[in-house]
């Protein structure tokens, strides 16, 4: 059974800090990406919204407040929530509403206006929370995590900290060209020796930033699509938002300790590699298969992690195969050729809508000035908080 | 001085120091065995457990003082509320342990005077108490790592 949609339309508001209300940004995306659709607002039968949970009550029902922005229209909605997946979880609610014949046509829309800074949990003393409690009790910070897992492969995988430098300098060459790239500025291995530590062994500029950002999607019925005119459209025909599985046995934030496998042995595959695998069973493809890669570059280092996570290597191949030149454009498999968050900065519930508008572009050979050539299948990964994470395979 | 001041725990019931040693507080699944920091009193998570998953299979369960390091960082930047920082921030080292009965990760910041230099993945540390913060008040703790020997 086949089971693929189509990707019509996709648009962003360029990543920054730009200061604005987030629904400017999720407007502009959504306008953007009906444009290239060829499609107009009322012809939207379901709009899915990424929740941003910064921004008071618009953000928690984000789908109903970019519906309100674009003018009531009857479409039905959706609002999600899931840290970092939450725009794959948009993305996978108008899927499901497609496929099940619900509507022929969904909008996609994520937008964010990040904080300065660190990450910090929302306000208010709430000792049951585990994200309010990991600042409280050890002070540990977003970089903290990242530091550990890079510090793990250090010591592991023998990755080193010109391997890390070598992953922002490519993301950051591989940003230049985009225009939805926040950061569009050459990276040298010596800037980031140089910039200073933030959460040793890593640097400010092996670390990503917050951004203001906006991306959206328009997403119809393979057969909707054909009758439109375009017949050979991008399609989306895996993705996952699975959990792990028990005993999670990797530290995750916000998390202070892993579950035990005293009692239960892991299972076969960790949870990255568990997102990934459920994304390429329903494509009905694998890795080899890959054409490019987008990944969630929290920090450089885990941009290694994600290479074995998705099957690109072997665990521990990583740093070899950043070495071999396989990940940057012109190499076998280009991983983050939009820039990745190296170049964007992480605007939380557009960011998994951004990574498949990228994709998107270079499937089309649209992606200008950074272009995979020959692309005809891309994943994209991403993993937040509290056992999300997605993947979401594309196809032409 | 800090001597005359009353110490008290910075959380309650996530460990003691009351005997002397130091160790996490947590509960055990009495069906399946399977034990749980932080506590977990609602039900067993574990899917395949055949406890009754309401709660009473939860006993009390104090936690070996002793693991390897999984891994470490530090902070090199004042944390943002609510974690509690002297004025000016003292930078602060974080150790992630596995514990070599119960095989869990579990975070801790490591004792003040032991940075990242003097940690190595693999290296046996053992739980103990130390102050997080003070007030006018009082000293609160929390359990932090230290390297064993
Ligand atoms: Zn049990």
């Amino acid at each position: 059974m086949n089971r693929d949609i189509a990707v019509l339309g996709a648009g962003m508001h360029p990543w920054g800090k730009w200061g604005r209300n987030f629904v400017e940004y999720g407007l502009a995306a959504a306008r953007a990406a009906l444009a290239d659709a060829g499609l107009s607002w009322p012809d939207v039968q379901y709009v899915a919204g990424a929740d941003t949970i910064r921004n008071g009550y618009p953000g928690f029902i984000a789908g109903a407040t970019f519906a309100q922005a674009l003018g009531w229209s009857g479409a039905r909605v959706s609002s999600s929530y899931a840290a970092c997946a939450s725009g794959a979880q948009a993305i996978g609610n108008a899927r499901a509403q497609i496929l099940a014949g619900l509507c022929d046509v969904a909008l996609v829309v994520g937008a964010d206006a990040a904080p300065k800074g660190f990450f910090k949990p929302v306000g208010g003393d709430r000792p049951d929370d585990p994200d309010w409690l990991r600042f409280r009790l050890l002070g540990a910070t977003n970089p903290i995590y990242f530091a550990l897992y890079a510090r793990r492969r250090m010591a592991i995988h023998g990755a080193t900290l010109d391997d890390f430098a070598a992953v922002k300098v490519k993301n950051a060459r591989h940003g230049l060209a985009n225009p939805n790239a926040r950061y569009r500025k050459k990276v040298t291995a010596e800037d980031v020796a140089a910039s200073a530590v933030v959460a040793d062994p890593l640097r400010l500029l092996d670390i990503c930033a917050t951004s203001d950002g906006g991306a959206a999607l328009v997403l119809s019925s393979v057969e909707f699509a054909r009758a439109h005119g375009v017949a050979d459209p991008v399609r989306i025909s895996g993705l996952s938002t699975a959990t792990p599985t028990f005993p999670k046995t990797v530290l995750d934030l916000p998390d202070f300790a892993t579950d035990s496998a005293m009692t239960v042995p892991p299972p076969d595959l960790a949870f990255r590699p568990a997102i990934a695998a459920a994304a390429y069973e329903e494509a009905g493809i694998g890795p080899e298969d890959l054409s490019l890669a987008e990944v969630y570059d929290l920090s450089t280092a885990l941009e290694l992690d994600w290479y074995e996570d998705i099957g690109l290597c072997e665990e521990g191949g990583a740093e070899a195969l950043l070495r071999s030149g396989a990940t940057a454009l012109g190499g076998r498999v280009p991983v983050n050729p939009s820039g990745g968050l190296a170049s964007f900065g992480e605007a939380i519930p557009a960011q998994a809508i951004a990574q498949v508008c990228e994709l998107t572009w270079q499937l089309r050979g649209r992606a200008e000035g950074r272009q995979v050539e020959g692309a005809r299948a891309g994943i994209a990964v991403n993993q937040g908080l509290f056992g999300h994470g997605s993947a979401v395979v594309t196809v032409r | 001085m800090s001597a005359t001041k009353e110490r008290r725990p910075a959380v309650d019931g996530w460990f003691t120091a009351a005997d002397g040693t130091a160790r996490l507080l947590g509960t055990r699944c009495t069906s399946c065995g399977t034990p749980y920091f932080p506590r977990n009193e609602l039900a067993c998570r574990n899917p395949r457990c055949a406890g009754p998953k309401d709660g009473s299979e939860l006993a009390e369960y104090a936690f070996s003082p002793r693991g390897r390091v999984w891994s470490y960082a530090d902070a090199r930047y004042k944390p943002p509320p609510p974690y509690v920082s002297p004025d000016p921030f003292v930078p602060y080292t974080v150790a992630a342990v596995e514990l070599d009965e119960e095989r869990l990760v579990v975070l801790g910041q490591v004792v003040p005077g032991v940075g990242v230099a003097d940690l190595e993945v693999g290296m046996a540390v053992e739980l103990t108490e130390g102050v997080l913060y003070a007030d006018d008040e009082a000293e609160y703790t929390v359990w932090m790592w230290r390297p064993v020997g």
